[in-house]
């Protein structure tokens, strides 16, 4: 069981409010990611959650038991670290069975645990190396091994996966998602990386300055963005977002729309502009348009696309993929 | 950039730091060991003749001889087992944040600066003399005896104020590896359930397996040498028991003006000095591998 709860938590440090009131309900056996920019307190979060900080105000439930005085070792929970924070003088059999000789279990118990984790994360053949003979995808894997090993209720990862190239950084990903999936365990994974977060989890929640933008499945965030902070937060490349006459026309302060939901045509109605770049990737077109008083306009056609930088285009939104926002930046529903 | 002028350039300016250096370590040496085979003697001027290896043999001979390298060996080992065993409490308790932290450890690293005479008079005459001394008065102000250190102890008493001397360096070397202790090992190490004791056996007293190994092979070389505070407190007595090798190569030399000996018990105290290293750094210097 893993079902961690947030009602009010609030954290200071001194003068300064990191996180501003959170609630939150996450439920058994979820893949929830804190997801937002650097400084949003996402890492604080998760610490709090973890007991490595102090809670100034609110209360942690896990399984319906208030956890806030509880010591991080007895909350049940296991940490995966962005240093991954391996011990380094012991070997990888040493860093895993570490928090089970803690727990005092017999060496017998520990040794089949032990082994069991290696398997599932094929680190058998390195059980008796130390941490600094191991590249950096195995390092990751021990401290995989040293979290799953205690059957935690949840797995606690702040960015696991920053140190990595990107090409390991890609397997790496799918490796946590189906260990995750297979083990049915909760867990709460901490990235500023959107792409992560919108591959890997069942629900994300969108932090912004200590605050909850929003929580929910990655197409909602997609579809539904709650705020013109979500909106911009997550998609890549990022929302276009207009003012003025084009968006009160929607009866809107601002609209959103996103590159992909802009048709591209020489001529016809819409936003006429004229390319300033233009990115051919192959699978994808990428052409940032200078369109005068709207600003510059970014859109992506599937595919390849005959256009050249100081082409003159008309840009046309897809009215039903229109995202509106009132003056307060939050979203307008229809 | 190692083309050929700049290496050319790296020899040249080096030339002038090579020579001098060989220049002053040779020629002593080679004098030393000189004057080592000759029968050679300040009360006696004018005979200096070839004696082969007769000093040496009469300065192993010596009764003082295993006396003091018995007592060099007691100092050494006292010195870096104190330094080390209150060292890394003392790194310890200044790892903490504390109001005027930076203060106490500026206090704290302040013997090091002291000279080693002027220590050595601030303890013979203000804190260990047996009638004037602080220690004195504390004694009897409980109603005890005053220690007379230097008569009753004189060992213990060179081998205290040595290890207030060198302290301050074993924990400055201890606390700055504390200070790079990676903060996230120890919070893992928490959500692992490792209490205190077990985070400081497991995870901080590993990590200091280098630096530990640091003050013992550099302590081991100037601890080898301690001279000035025999010298001022006990003059290498009562009878041989303070007097270290350094202490005994001296009186050869200065008291009994007998250069070829003292030449000898040099060259002796190199080799000895070599053999402790060898043995040093065979048992702890594979921690300095990465």
């Amino acid at each position: 069981m893993g079902q961690i709860t947030l009602q009010d938590v609030q954290k200071s440090f001194g003068p300064v409010h990191i996180i501003k009131g959170a609630n939150l309900d996450i439920s058994d056996g979820s893949f929830v990611v804190f997801v937002g920019p650097s400084g949003c307190g996402k890492t604080t979060l998760l610490r709090l959650i973890a007991g490595l900080e102090d809670v100034t105000g609110g209360s942690i439930l896990i399984d319906g038991k208030n956890v806030v005085d509880v010591p991080p070792a007895k909350r049940g929970l296991s940490m995966v670290f962005q240093s991954y924070a391996l011990y380094p003088h012991m070997s990888v059999r040493g860093n895993i069975a570490f928090g089970l000789k803690m727990a005092g279990l017999p060496k017998a118990e520990i040794n089949r645990k032990v082994e069991a984790a290696a398997a599932t994360l094929n680190l058998t053949p390195y059980l008796d190396r130390k941490p600094r003979e191991l590249s950096g995808g195995q390092r990751q894997r021990v401290a995989i091994g040293r979290a799953i090993v205690r059957e935690p209720k949840a797995f606690l990862f702040d960015e696991p996966l920053s140190n990595l190239d990107a090409a390991l950084r890609v397997q790496m990903r799918l490796e946590v998602t189906r260990l995750q999936k297979q083990l049915a365990t909760t867990a709460i994974y901490v990235t500023h990386d959107q792409v992560e977060a919108m591959t890997m989890a069942d629900k994300i929640v969108v932090l912004n300055a200590g605050r909850i933008e929003q929580y929910g499945t990655p197409l909602e965030l997609y579809e539904k963005p709650a705020n013109l902070f979500v909106a911009g937060f997550i998609g890549s490349p990022k929302m276009n977002f207009v003012n003025g006459a084009a968006a009160a026309k929607y009866g809107a302060a601002t609209i959103g729309v996103r590159p992909e939901h802009l048709r591209i045509a020489r001529d016809g109605e819409g936003w006429p502009g004229k390319i300033a770049v233009a990115e051919h990737l192959g699978s994808d077109t990428f052409l940032y348009v200078d369109a005068g008083a709207l600003g510059t306009l970014t859109a992506r056609h599937v595919g390849e696309l005959d256009l050249s930088a100081g082409d003159d285009i008309v840009l046309s939104p897809d009215p039903s993929r229109i995202h509106r926002f009132d003056k307060d930046g939050n979203a307008l529903r229809s | 950039m190692a083309t050929r002028q700049t290496q050319l350039l790296a020899r040249t300016l080096l030339t002038p730091a090579v020579a001098l250096l060989f220049v002053w370590m040779i020629v002593p040496l080679a004098l030393t060991i000189y004057f080592s085979t000759l029968h050679y003697n300040l009360l006696d001027g004018d005979t200096q003749q070839f004696v082969g290896l007769e000093n040496f043999r009469y300065f192993l001979t010596d009764p003082a001889f295993l006396a003091s390298l018995q007592n060099t060996l007691v100092l050494v080992g006292s010195v870096l087992g104190l330094t080390i065993l209150l060292g890394i409490p003392l790194a310890l308790l200044l790892d903490q944040p504390v109001i005027g932290r930076s203060f106490v450890r500026l206090m704290v690293i302040a013997p090091f600066f002291v000279m080693p005479t002027v220590s050595a008079l601030v303890w013979k005459n203000l804190l260990m003399h047996p009638v004037s001394g602080l220690f004195a008065w504390i004694a009897k102000s409980f109603g005890l005896t005053p220690i007379d250190w230097f008569n009753d102890a004189p060992l213990f008493a060179i081998i205290l104020i040595v290890t207030w001397q060198w302290l301050p360096f074993a924990t400055l070397i201890l606390l700055t590896a504390l200070q790079s202790l990676d903060e996230e090992q120890k919070e893992a190490a928490e959500m692992d359930g490792a209490r205190a004791l077990s985070t400081f056996v497991y995870i901080t007293l590993p990590h200091l397996a280098r630096p530990i190994t640091v003050v013992i092979l550099i302590e081991t070389i100037f601890l080898l040498t301690v001279f000035a505070e025999i010298f001022v407190t006990t003059g290498g007595g009562p009878g041989l028991q303070t007097t270290n090798i350094a202490f005994l190569i001296y009186s050869q030399a200065l008291i009994q003006y007998d250069i070829g000996s003292a030449s000898a018990g040099g060259l002796v105290a190199v080799v000895i000095a070599n053999i402790v290293a060898f043995f040093l750094v065979r048992i702890v210097g594979r921690n300095l591998e990465a």
